[in-house]
Parts: structure tokens; C-alpha cells; sequence
């Protein structure tokens, strides 16, 4: 062994203190989504027009829609949490794959019905997007804060999954303080807020480890 | 000899004991592991001297995300997760600069002393000293590329070519000097 590697072996020993081990991803995403699903809960029951909602969640494919946010959201945080883990499998960034392309999959074919019927009227886009951004911020400052205690080794890689979970369940949030038909440039904008939490997670990341933060 | 099994077994349990605060069992611990770590680093560096430095940053690795790792599973996956990823940001790292990065034989010579900043005004751009080294006799354009180029010690670099020492300190002062007078005309 070299005598660098054998003084700095010294070193970490002598500095080495306890530390508390993490506990199983799956039990940290629960008690995450847990407390966030319970104050989203709140949320809904307290502002929201549960009426007018539950009359719209009759529609089969808003509750498809919907499922597949949800899923997404759940999904995508789970996977990041064991991401952040350094011997978890990369492929855990699939799991939100599939509802991902649900949710896709039923948004893309409402914008495609909406075109037809409103063309680009704008509906209320503008609130779309600062309610996505506005409820994804809190959410991804704890979630990222919880994630950068694993210390992942790719952030960029763990903040976007991070990213996709928290816009994922605003979105589905959204759905219940927006109980009125939506125009082809709100269904858009719900995407386009969501892709931008996505990307600004991933490119804060990005920019802390081009700082040389770590 | 241990086998594979046994050892990880072994290390998971210093590495628990090591969580828990047994400085000793964390340096018998490093100590058994860097052979592993030099394994699993030298799989994707080929050049030795980099490998030292990969390790000593898997190490550092290991010492600030040890809670990570969960005793109930396997040690070695865990250890080898972080020796590729630190292995590959370092190669990484080193594609980026030798992008950026103008090998330049006379920059230590001259660049250092403004006096003799002279030729500024003509800086050697890549391809001027691409075609410099190129025009180099295939002696000393050898030397140039192991010595400078690879950045290889004298020993490393006499071992992969079979030319003596000697001749390569001869071969590449003569080429460092050939490419001093075609780029700056002294």
C-alpha cells in the first residue's frame, strides 16, 4: 500500500465518530409521502370544492389521468430515495416509467381533443403554473434535504427523479383546486411546469456539483 | 486464504463496528479493502499513477457516506459501487482537461518569466503543435508522447517503449528543443 493511501487510512480512523445509519429507503420514502399525502389531504378537504371534484373524478379518463400523476409521483419518489443509496441498482430510475407514460398518454390525448374544441384559448394557465411550481418548491426543498443525507454519488441523477416525484403529486393536487374544464394550453402548461421542476431540480444540482460543493 | 463470502462477511462487520465507533476495526477495515479498491479502480484506469489518487478519493468516499450502508446486505457490492463511480468522475475529469488542455512543451520555460513572453503575439495553437510534434524524427516524437503527452514516468515509459532511460531523457530533451526553435524561431 502506498504511504499516502496508509496516512490518510490513519487519519479517517482517528477521526472516525459514530454515526447513525440511515434506515431502509422504503421506510424514509413512506414516512415522506406519508406526511406530504397527509397535508395535501388536509389541503383539499379544507379550500378545495370536494363536491364539484368528486363529480368530476365520474370521468374515466381524468381518473386515469390522475392515476397515473399519482403513481408517478409515489413511484418516482421511492426511486430516488433508493437511488441515492450507493449499491442500489440504476434501473430503479424506471419504476415511474409506466404510469408516467399513463399520465402522458391521457394528457396528450385531452390536449388533442382541446385543440379541436377551444384551439389555444387561454384558459388558466398562468395559475397552473404557479400552483405546480409553487407547491413543488416546498415539497422538493425537504425531499432533496432527506435525499442529501444518503450523500448520493449522481445527484443530478437522484435530484431529477426527486424532481419528477414532487411535480408529479402537485400536479395531482392541482386536479382538485381546478375543478372546472381545462383548455388545451392549461393541460400544456401542466406538463411544461412539471418538466420545469423536473430540469430545475436536476439543474441545481448540476450547477452545487460544478461548484465543487461536494 | 479466505474465501470471497467469508471476507465480505468479515468486513461487513468491521464496517458495522466502524458505524457504531471502533476506530480500530475502520483501519483494519481500509487497510483490507484498498487491495479490492485498487482492483475494481485499476478495471477502468489503466495508468498506475492515477490509480493512487482514485483510491485516496474512494476512501474519502467510503468516510463520508459509511452511514449509507446497511449491514444486512452485501459489504463488497456497496464498496465497489463507490470505486466505479469515483474511477469514472476521475476519468471523466481527465477527458475534460485533455480537451481543454494544450500540450505545450515551452509554457513552464517561458510563460513563467513575462520577459520572455515575447512570441505571444504568435501563440501555438493545437494544430501548430500537432504538426510540430508530427514533424518530430519518430524518436523523439515517441518520447514526447509517453513523457509529455501520457504523462508516464521515465521508468514506465522506458518499460512500454524497450528504449533505455538514457536515450529517452536524450530523445526528449532534443525533441523539447527541436519544438522550441520551429514554434518560436530562436
Amino acid at each position: 500500500m502506498a504511504d499516502d493511501a496508509a496516512r490518510l487510512i490513519e487519519r479517517l480512523a482517528a477521526e472516525a465518530r459514530p454515526v447513525r445509519r440511515l434506515r431502509p429507503p422504503a421506510l424514509r420514502a413512506a414516512l415522506w409521502l406519508g406526511t406530504v399525502g397527509a397535508l395535501i389531504a388536509l389541503a383539499i378537504w379544507l379550500f378545495s370544492d370536494l363536491t364539484l371534484s368528486l363529480q368530476r373524478l365520474q370521468n374515466a379518463r381524468l381518473d386515469w389521468e390522475m392515476a397515473g400523476m399519482l403513481l408517478t409521483g409515489i413511484l418516482a419518489v421511492v426511486a430516488a430515495f433508493h437511488l441515492s443509496l450507493p449499491d442500489r441498482s440504476a434501473l430503479w430510475a424506471l419504476l415511474p416509467l409506466p404510469p408516467l407514460a399513463l399520465w402522458l398518454a391521457t394528457t396528450g390525448y385531452s390536449c388533442y381533443r382541446h385543440w379541436f374544441t377551444d384551439g389555444w384559448a387561454l384558459g388558466s394557465s398562468w395559475d397552473c403554473l404557479k400552483f405546480i411550481v409553487g407547491v413543488s418548491v416546498p415539497l422538493g426543498g425537504s425531499l432533496l434535504y432527506l435525499l442529501h443525507r444518503a450523500a448520493p454519488l449522481m445527484p443530478v441523477r437522484v435530484a431529477t427523479m426527486a424532481g419528477l416525484g414532487v411535480a408529479s403529486i402537485a400536479a395531482f393536487a392541482l386536479q382538485f383546486f381546478h375543478p372546472f374544464d381545462v383548455t388545451f394550453l392549461d393541460l400544456g402548461t401542466q406538463l411544461a411546469a412539471s418538466a420545469l421542476v423536473v430540469l430545475a431540480t436536476g439543474g441545481y444540482e448540476r450547477l452545487t456539483l460544478s461548484r465543487g460543493a461536494r | 486464504m479466505i474465501d470471497g463470502g467469508a471476507e465480505d462477511k468479515a468486513w461487513s462487520r468491521l464496517m458495522a463496528a466502524a458505524q457504531d465507533g471502533d476506530r480500530k476495526a475502520y483501519e483494519a477495515l481500509l487497510r483490507q479493502a484498498v487491495p479490492y479498491i485498487c482492483a475494481v479502480v485499476r478495471g477502468l484506469h489503466a495508468a498506475p499513477d492515477r490509480v493512487e489518487e482514485v483510491v485516496q478519493e474512494v476512501l474519502l468516499t467510503v468516510h463520508r457516506v459509511r452511514h449509507t450502508y446497511d449491514p444486512a446486505r452485501p459489504f463488497r457490492p456497496w464498496l465497489a459501487a463507490i470505486a466505479r463511480r469515483r474511477a469514472i468522475d476521475a476519468l471523466r475529469r481527465r477527458r475534460r482537461m485533455e480537451t481543454h488542455e494544450v500540450f505545450d512543451a515551452i509554457a513552464y520555460e517561458t510563460f513563467a518569466d513575462p520577459a520572455a513572453n515575447k512570441h505571444q503575439e504568435r501563440p501555438a495553437t493545437t494544430e501548430h503543435l500537432s504538426m510540430a510534434v508530427a514533424n518530430l524524427p519518430a524518436r523523439q516524437r515517441e518520447a514526447v508522447r509517453l513523457l509529455k503527452l501520457r504523462g508516464l514516468s521515465l521508468a514506465e515509459a522506458s518499460a512500454e517503449s524497450g528504449t533505455s532511460v538514457a536515450a529517452l531523457k536524450v530523445n526528449a530533451h532534443r525533441a523539447i528543443k527541436a519544438l522550441r526553435k520551429r514554434l518560436t524561431g530562436e
